[in-house]
């Protein structure tokens, strides 16, 4: 069956005038992913506006950083985007490393990386199967758990918690690695390379699934820049923006890896550029695991960590998109104002430009792809 | 029908029947066999809803490698039951602009279309409420008011997500009422009666989906997807699409009222597969191959109920497989679907399945 | 001509990739038995092992003579970033230098505000407190989640140096 060809088409001069409505969608709704409230203007079933309301779950985190020392900040910032948490860990640690030029060992570098990655998959995993779950496939959800929960295994093991994990310290890893840490990467590996293709066969490949995304929510490249779209939505859009590749962090200057692009800036583009990631993901891991230097774990750092007078900042890729972590310090051993650029919130209004014209259902679909995180939006 | 050696209930119904006029007068005689087959019907039709909904539950969790309900009673079997119970106890809430009158009728509409059409079904030889020679035109007519329950439950609950899943449903059922309808006349056709014992006994000496060739099998292909749409089922619930509406049509209810959706959508599950059954896998009728004798008796021994039941739980185990495993189509899509593809594929099939009537081209 | 090709591949096409995805459910509904990977939780309490490094609750160990280690330095207080620990020290004379000292009199402890980051643990000089294996901390009054972690009568072990 061939894509829909007809656009939709709204009231046409002569046609039935009908009453645009509003609906609220959240705060609790089953598709807003937490608490995010989408204000709809809705014409029949066509949406005639979107409205972001966000706020519902705002833990001002930026403002609690700046009573908290800098070894502190880095486990509140596992409560941004919950999904990303080591990444985010790795943010703040690198810019307080940066700040301070304090050099981490290779060893950590790798396992950062190592880490980061994993990261990256078990939130795409998730995000696939919730994707699914979104557009009426229920089952899909319940196979990404089951591949998510081998990596939260894994992060169990080592860090010792699995979502807020919290490993990162600056100046490199708060605990060594489990000695059955590869072990279990690689039986992951293995499962995981066996049960991808399936993802492709019971989504991507679907007839329905691909009517439901294709040419959904287009987003051309010129409005995902002006946006500051990031991560995998705008690189469904074919801009150029891993952080990983422009400026590379921690380890990714030694592994090999693909910049996916899509072309075609359309919800199955951003899910394609997702689905191909993940593949990179497994193959930056592979590349890594086998080789991790051995070296220190921690740099020595002073007991109260005070950063210099000034402005630092750091960028890193989570599995949204680019986090941007602004600190400016006063010299004193908390920082004067501290500012997530996080990825979540930039990419979220986006939906209000592609939504329009589009159905209750594609809204949903968009959402999906867009992959958003409410508490990284809200902080 | 021919004299068969398949177990007939019309003796003990007839039996029961006797007794009854001899005690009553005529006309109490037809209330009390009316309740009776009443009463049957609503605990049949309890017990089937109670545990079709433990099946699809189990079906899910084995699709979703997940165990399902595990609790109550072994191998959560009384899970369904605790569950009514807890309906049954919930509080019933009516929003505070809602049309009370037809929010409150709107359960009762979508049950009686679905206990309607119960009524039709041949389960097995003479266990059969009303055998009418319009059984087949009864049922799909019967089937499609259950969409105003829905419409105006959606409509009465003042709720925008309900109105929009209300709305929604109706387009859908009265498109796939289409499709059904037609899917259904393909068999008609090659039967030569709406009637659903002579549509059995046409298939005596094989089933109709072997004996109609190629346009049975789209016919029956055609039906299978159009009867998922008609009982609202994934990947056609978009009435319901809790992704998107919460709850669609029903959001508003609880309680018993919700219940009784639920009942409702259950039963339209089960009639449209037991459709499905008579229509195109012979109903009670055993599995014969041609001239089989030994296995041919074999497959005799096996109680007509027995293949009645076991061919509506395949059918059934078919449109819940499909619902565990495919996304949602979207309204347009699923308008698309039916105008541009089963309507046409269904009425060429039509002529096609004419065309080979006509010719006798089929045993 | 090109168009009713198209319709008929388009159809066959769209078929096929639905049959692929009920192959894939399928195949999990018919090895149930092998694939199945929930737990039964309550259930399997006596199998369920969690994992050394897992995080809990933080917990102080005390030995056979009710001792602990902890000498009440309040590096733990400093750097628990929600203030979940107090520490309650008190100044007691050293019998034998005679000089006054602090000592540990309650180390008191808030589940509910600990957000389980483990800079606690790696603050603590002296290896004091760790974070305990269990998980299941539910109770039905708020006042039980604040514990005193040193026990009642316990003291310093004599060899922990602060
Ligand atoms: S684990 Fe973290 S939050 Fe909990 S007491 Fe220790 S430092 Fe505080
Ligand atoms: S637990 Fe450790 S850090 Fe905390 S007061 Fe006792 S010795 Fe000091």
């Amino acid at each position: 069956m061939e894509p829909v060809t007809e656009g939709t088409i709204l009231a046409q001069d002569g046609d039935l005038k009908t009453q645009e409505y509003f609906v609220n969608m959240g705060p609790q709704h089953p598709s807003t992913h937490g608490v995010l409230r989408l204000v709809l203007g809705l014409d029949g079933e066509i949406i005639t506006k979107v409205e972001p309301h966000i706020g519902y779950i705002h833990r001002s985190i930026e403002k609690m950083c700046e009573h908290d020392n800098y070894r502190q900040i880095v486990h509140l910032t596992d409560r941004m985007d919950y999904l990303s948490a080591h990444i985010n860990n790795e943010a703040v640690c690198l810019a307080v490393e940066n700040a301070l030029e304090i050099e981490v060992s290779d060893r950590v570098k790798v396992i950062r990386t190592i880490f980061a990655e994993l990261t990256r998959l078990a939130s795409h995993q998730l995000w696939w199967g919730v994707m699914g779950m979104d557009l009426g496939a229920l089952t899909t959800f319940l196979y990404a758990f089951r591949d998510r929960e081998m990596i939260n295994d894994i992060f169990e093991e080592t860090c010792g918690a699995r979502l807020t994990m919290n490993y990162n310290v600056p100046g490199g890893l708060m605990f060594d690695l489990h000695p059955n840490f590869q072990k279990r990467v690689k039986e992951f590996l293995v499962h995981f390379k066996s049960k991808l293709p399936e993802y492709d066969m019971l989504l991507s490949d679907n007839v329905i699934f691909r009517q439901r995304t294709e040419g959904v929510g287009v987003l051309s490249k010129e409005d995902a820049i002006s946006f500051g779209v990031t991560g995998p939505t705008a690189r469904g859009s074919g801009v150029s923006c891993d952080v990983r590749k422009l400026h590379p962090y921690s380890a990714y200057d030694r592994v090999e890896f693909k910049e996916i692009l899509m072309a075609d800036g359309d919800s199955f583009a951003r899910y394609k550029a997702r689905i191909l990631e993940m593949w990179e993901s497994i193959s930056i891991v592979e590349q890594l695991l086998d080789n991790i230097p051995e070296g220190d774990i921690l740099a020595p750092t002073k007991a109260v960590i005070k950063l210099p007078k000034g402005e630092f900042y750091q960028r890193v890729e989570t599995a949204r998109g680019e986090l941007g972590v602004y600190v400016i310090s006063d010299g004193g051993k908390s920082p004067y104002r501290l500012k997530f650029r996080s990825p979540g919130f930039s990419n979220l209004f986006v939906l209000e430009h592609i939504a329009k014209g589009a159905k209750i259902a594609d809204l949903v679909a968009m959402m999906s792809t867009i992959d958003i995180v409410v508490p990284d939006i809200d902080r | 029908m021919e004299e068969s050696g398949y177990f007939d209930f019309s003796p003990i119904v007839n039996n029961i029947h006797e007794s009854l006029a001899a005690s009553f007068s005529p006309g109490w005689a037809m209330a009390i066999a009316w309740a009776l087959i009443g009463i049957t019907l609503i605990l049949f039709a309890a017990l089937s809803v109670i545990i079709l909904v433990y099946v699809e539950r189990k079906v899910a969790a084995f699709f979703q490698v997940r165990l399902g309900p595990m609790r109550v009673g072994p191998w959560g079997l009384l899970q369904t039951v605790a569950d009514f119970i807890k309906l049954l106890m919930k509080e019933h809430i009516t929003s505070r602009n809602a049309d009370k009158f037809l929010f409150n009728l709107a359960p009762f509409i979508i049950v009686t279309a679905a206990f309607l059409g119960l009524g039709a079904i041949p389960f097995a030889l003479g266990l059969h409420i009303f055998d009418i020679n319009i059984g087949l035109f009864y049922i799909t007519a019967v089937s499609s008011v259950g969409v105003l329950g829905i419409l105006l439950g959606g409509w009465a609950g003042n709720n925008k997500y309900s109105l929009i899943g209300a709305l929604r449903s109706g387009a859908q059922i009265v498109s796939y009422e289409l499709s059904i309808t037609l899917s259904l006349l393909a068999v008609v056709v090659l039967a030569g009666s709406l009637q659903l014992s002579e549509i059995i006994a046409s298939q005596e000496n094989g089933w109709w989906i072997f004996k109609g060739h190629i346009s049975a099998w789209i016919a029956f292909v055609i039906f299978m997807i159009a009867g998922t749409a008609e009982t609202n089922r994934g990947p056609f619930d978009l009435a319901e699409a809790e992704s998107e509406l919460t709850a669609g049509f029903h959001t508003e209810y609880s309680g018993i009222k919700f219940a009784m959706f639920f009942l409702a959508e259950y039963l339209s599950l089960f009639i449209i597969a037991s459709v499905g059954a008579t229509v195109f896998f012979g109903g009670w009728l055993p599995f014969h191959i041609g001239t089989w004798q030994a296995f041919n008796h074999i497959m005799d021994y096996i109680p007509p109920i027995v293949w009645f039941f076991g061919k509506v739980a395949g059918i059934i185990g078919i449109i819940m497989w499909f619902k565990w495993t495919f996304p949602r189509l979207r309204i347009d899509q699923l308008l698309i679907l039916e105008w541009k593809y089963l309507l046409p594929i269904n009425l060429f099939n039509l002529i096609l399945v004419s065309f080979i009537a006509l010719m006798g081209w089929y045993f | 001509m090109k168009a009713v090709a198209k319709y008929f591949s388009g159809i066959a096409h769209g078929l096929k990739t639905l049959l692929t995805g009920m192959k894939v459910t399928g195949y999990y509904f018919s090895h149930a038995r092998k694939e199945i990977i929930t737990q039964q939780y309550p259930e399997n309490r006596e199998e369920l092992q969690m994992f050394e490094r897992f995080r809990g609750i933080v917990e102080m160990p005390h030995d056979e003579n009710n001792e602990h280690a902890c000498t009440g330095c309040s590096a733990c207080e400093v750097a628990c970033p929600n203030g979940s620990i107090e520490i309650l020290w008190q100044r007691v004379v050293d019998p034998e230098t005679g000089k006054k000292k602090k000592i540990i009199d309650k180390h008191v402890y808030h589940y509910a505000m600990c957000t389980l980051c483990n800079l606690c643990i790696i603050a603590c000089p002296t290896d004091a407190i760790v974070m305990g294996k269990t998980f299941e901390h539910a109770v039905y009054d708020r006042k039980q989640l604040t514990q005193i972690l040193n026990k009642p009568g316990s003291k310093v072990r004599a060899d922990v140096k602060d």
